[in-house]
């Protein structure tokens, strides 16, 4: 069947199921059920703490077929992930599907325990370019991986349509009860955000940390009426490995062309005004957006409402501005940004729902006024692809690119119009992420293209001297420069689901020939 | 056009290319593309093409071509074959 975007998807996918196609982006609101719990309550009197990741393993009656979940605050610097993976393999335990919010180059031990059968399912939200992504490419994994955002997962948890077993949470500080911070100990990463529907929604809850803390661990990011036990390690990563990946503003003066550009379409759209609220995304091109908008801010005496997301040092510099009045924090991009949400009360956390969730009473997204989003590929009808190389390659996820694309009310992708040799606009890109119509205007080194929904925006941008094109001119311009690429080949393997933030699939990723 | 030794041109960076050559002795054009596969995929047919008509064009029969390509476009293409034929003459 087609689904709205006429992509070609199977009524059903072994070892997915039922697919739910994707209607659009704003076809499925409405009523709503959130999933029941089921919990062992504590007595007074009992311990929670146990000595090690095998005693937490017996306690939760770990089996085949199991759900395990995961968070990646620590991003590359993670140990829990592989620490805990490490004891279920040694088990001889088959068939685990892991449920990690993101995976990283360090998670690699997976591959083997994907070659095994020891992990037959993955879902996730983040994932970068490294071996687990080669790994699902290929066709390794034995269920097709799905693909979700950072609003789609906890949504998927809440009702029931992921149903997580054991939730391990990195915790960078516990006590023994099991409160749970993430700025306290060695390796502090700030807010715990991607996990907190996972230890209200699993049936056992397990932190583990490597600084006991006396109790009660304040501030408390998880309280212990959620966690079923405590396991101490030695490390439970490196705060190194957080500040990894696209997390520096570009030095390259085509990025930092685009990302003046881009400010000044902010601006020319009268977006740029008090009560501003504003996210970007990490990458390098647009950090260094916020680096423009924040000089116009100033420039013009501009006092935003808040700005959010995952959060860097040169957001946390805005707030001490002045320039913003709060910051909602997902995810800590740097040290800088865990130390401010440590010290600042200003710098708020929001959970994955909170921040992202189509189905709850109306998420933080929903407030935004301007994003900044990156693209792999963008298509004629300004759909975009975070998920694969334009050789079908898993390269990513959606992180939270859909659910700040479909809240936002001005959703601009800056990119360059070619990376290196390759196109970024295509007739159709390689795999749908988030669907055009949540897309408002592309911004590149050699010109502007607004959405055609969006013609309040075309008319204001037309009163200035601002390079406003077609989408098709731009893509014209490009191919002009690369030359038209040959088309990738693919086999009828489906290696991965991507689902939209509402559940309903979005596209399927096929192994590449 | 005979070329007499070895050079080359370019650089292995984003975006451009490094194209190695030398005196070919058994005679005619012999090319070695080495590039990114997502490229190679889309591209690597036109590459050499590209590689071909500006050796084609200077008029040289025997040389062996050796290309690690970084995303480079057409006119850098031209532009580092060029230079590197004209440095081997």
């Amino acid at each position: 069947m087609k689904n709205a975007l006429g992509r070609e998807i199977p009524e059903y996918i072994e070892g997915y199921g039922v697919v739910r196609p994707f209607m659009g982006a704003f076809a499925n609101y409405g009523m709503r059920e959130r999933a029941s719990v089921r919990l062992r309550s504590v007595k007074p009197g009992e311990q929670k703490l146990l000595a090690t990741i095998d005693e937490a393993l017996d306690k939760v009656g770990i089996k085949d077929g199991m759900t395990v979940s995961f968070h990646h605050h620590l991003r590359n610097g993670d140990y829990v992930l592989n620490l805990v993976m490490a004891a279920i393999a040694k088990r001889g335990i088959k068939d685990i599907h892991v449920a990690a919010t993101g995976i990283f180059p360090i998670h690699e031990p997976l591959v083997e325990y994907i070659k095994q059968g020891i992990v037959t399912g993955i879902s996730v939200n983040y994932i970068s370019p490294g071996p687990v992504a080669k790994a699902i490419t290929k066709g390794l994994l034995k269920n097709p991986a799905v693909m979700m955002s950072h609003g789609g997962r906890p949504r998927a948890i809440e009702s029931g349509d992921l149903h997580i077993d054991v939730a391990f949470i990195a915790s960078p500080e516990a006590d023994a009860y099991g409160n749970i911070n993430g700025v306290g100990g060695k390796a502090a990463c700030g807010t715990l955000s991607y996990i907190i529907a996972d230890s209200i929604y699993a049936d056992k809850v397990v932190a583990v940390t490597d600084s006991l803390a006396p109790y009660p661990a304040c501030p408390i990011d998880i309280t212990q009426d959620f966690v079923d036990y405590v396991v101490v390690v030695d490390s439970i990563g490196d705060p190194g490995g957080i500040v990894s990946g696209t997390t520096k503003v570009t030095s390259d003066p085509v990025g930092l062309r685009i990302a003046k550009t881009a400010a000044q379409v902010i601006d020319a759209t009268g977006y740029i005004k008090n009560e501003l609220s504003f996210q970007t995304g990490a990458g390098g091109t647009s950090l260094a957006v916020a680096a423009e908008v924040r000089k116009i801010m100033k420039a013009k005496g501009v006092v935003g409402s808040f700005g959010a997301g995952g959060v860097t040092g040169y957001i946390v510099d805005m707030l001490n501005d002045g320039l913003f009045r709060n910051i909602f924090d997902v995810q800590c991009f740097d040290l800088k940004a865990v130390a401010s949400y440590r010290d600042n009360p200003r710098h708020q956390a929001m959970s994955g729902s909170l921040y992202g969730n189509p189905h709850d009473k109306g998420a933080i997204v929903n407030n935004l006024d301007v994003m900044i989003l990156g693209a792999t590929e963008i298509d004629l009808d300004f759909n975009v692809n975070v998920v694969t190389g334009s050789d079908g390659t898993i390269m990513g996820a959606s992180g939270g690119h859909n659910d700040t694309a479909a809240g936002a009310k001005l959703a601009m992708v800056v990119t360059n119009l070619t990376k290196g040799r390759l196109p970024v606009v295509k007739d159709k890109v390689t795999t749908v992420t988030t669907p055009g119509e949540t897309i408002d205007v592309l911004v590149t080194e050699r010109g502007i293209a607004v959405n055609p929904r969006r013609q309040d925006l075309l008319e204001k941008l037309k009163e200035t001297d601002l390079p406003v094109k077609s989408i098709e001119e731009l893509k014209e311009i490009s191919e002009k420069m690369t030359g038209k690429p040959e088309p990738i080949e693919f086999t009828e393997k489906i290696v991965a689901v991507v689902e939209y933030r509402d559940g309903t699939v979005i596209d399927v990723v096929r192994q590449p020939k | 056009m005979k070329i007499t030794k070895a050079a080359q041109a370019g650089a292995s960076e984003s975006s451009d290319i490094l194209i190695m050559v030398m005196p070919n002795e058994e005679g005619g054009i012999k090319l070695e593309l080495d590039s990114k596969g997502v490229i190679l995929k889309q591209f690597g047919k036109q590459i050499e093409k590209v590689i071909r008509e500006k050796i084609e064009e200077m008029g040289v029969q025997d040389i062996v071509v050796k290309a690690k390509d970084k995303g480079a476009l057409d006119y850098t293409i031209r532009a580092r074959v060029q230079a590197a034929i004209e440095r081997a003459i």
